[in-house]
């Protein structure tokens, strides 16, 4: 018991704004651990700065962020979070080989083995240079750089975006095949929630800045009895109580 | 990666899917299952779903833990004859139960069936 049933991150009335936008109003949400969490919502809805402030990437103008329990602040912090960003931050000079090289020199939970595994499950040629690769590939690098690492917390922004379904695909599986899910958390946002759902647990759904609400998947299904796609449509177009 | 129906959770569609396997004789009495990890992969979730079809099975008697082994079909022959039953019988009920809402005699459905089964084989 102990630790195991804490929330591996708490947001406790986290407000953000940039300039004069409100990104997040008084948000609260407990992430369990040992579970896969989409957080779901239209562009602009605050999704990428929710996965930002927990990963101590933002901080927030209002609230608290607990990451294990402990605030989130200074760069300790990236010992317990394995952030996948939506946009390219591998060295595109690099071979994969060498950024993966890379990532085991500065990251001390990197796990090599796991890496090489997972480059040879997503059949990935690690003697191509980074700036070569087509964006399914960048995506299967970028999730083999994130994975490989033994972080309790994993954040993926948009891992399925603009991605072709094969892809899409190999990514998802890529993901199921080399998480520890004794040991490890993912929170990933997405629009293409069709193609995700069965990999989630539980979805928080984000709308101007607030979560709309927080429900585990099956629930959605047996109590609504209907899809998560479906479900979403009536979230976002408030037609939930017809 | 496999589909689902939208409006049932998914773990009892997988649920239901081993039990048709086992029932077919796909999966025989004493089979080792796949490994969770393994399962995860072939229909593309999340492990933990799959913890849970392994659980819900478990409870009905239809699959067993063997220690550091994994999960084994039950050998019990009786419970799988039973479970065989109570698939054939929902079938059947539901299939009724359409047809007479359709507006079908029971003699016209028997006629049916028996005609198909004929053309069938």
């Amino acid at each position: 018991m102990g630790t195991m049933n804490k929330p591996i991150v708490q947001l406790q009335q986290v407000s953000k704004k940039y300039q004069r936008t409100e990104a997040l109003k008084d948000v609260s949400l407990d992430v369990p651990r040992g579970k896969i969490v989409g957080i779901v919502g239209p562009n602009g809805s605050g999704k990428t700065t929710a996965l930002k402030l927990m990963a101590g990437l933002l901080q927030p103008d209002r609230g608290k962020i607990l990451l294990d329990g402990q605030p989130v602040q200074g760069r300790l912090i990236s010992r317990k979070v394995a952030y996948l960003h939506e946009t390219d931050e591998v060295y595109g000079f690099f071979k994969i080989r060498e950024a993966v090289d890379y990532f085991h020199k500065i990251y001390d939970d990197f796990d090599l083995h796991r890496a090489r595994a997972m480059m040879e499950f997503l059949e990935l040629d690690s003697e191509k240079r980074v700036s070569q690769l087509s964006k399914g590939n960048m995506m299967r690098v970028k999730l083999v750089l994130t994975v490989a690492r033994n972080a309790p917390l994993v954040l993926l922004d948009e891992p399925l975006s603009g991605l072709d379904p094969m892809v899409r695909e190999s990514i998802i599986k890529g993901l199921i095949s080399f998480l520890d899910m004794e040991r490890q958390t993912v929170v990933l946002t997405t629009h293409e929630i069709d193609e995700v759902e069965p990999l989630l647990d539980a979805v928080v759904a984000i709308k101007n800045g607030t979560i709309y609400r927080f429900e585990e998947t099956e629930v959605i299904r047996s109590e609504y009895g209907m899809s998560l796609v479906d479900w979403m449509k009536r979230v976002y177009t408030g037609k939930e109580h017809d | 990666m496999v589909k689902f129906d939208g409006n049932q959770p998914i773990y009892l569609q997988i649920v239901q899917k081993i039990i048709r396997q086992i029932v077919s004789g796909e999966l025989k009495p004493g089979d080792k299952l796949r490994s969770v990890r393994e399962m995860a992969v072939e229909y593309g979730v999340n492990p933990n779903t799959v913890q849970r079809v392994n659980g819900e099975l478990e409870r009905m008697g239809i699959i067993e833990a063997r220690r550091g082994q994994g999960m084994f079909v039950t050998e019990n022959l009786a419970l799988l004859k039973q479970l065989r039953e109570q698939l054939i019988d929902g079938q059947i009920s539901r299939f009724i139960e359409e047809m007479r809402e359709a507006g079908f005699e029971d003699a016209e459905i028997i006629d049916g069936v028996r005609r198909h089964l004929e053309k069938a084989n």
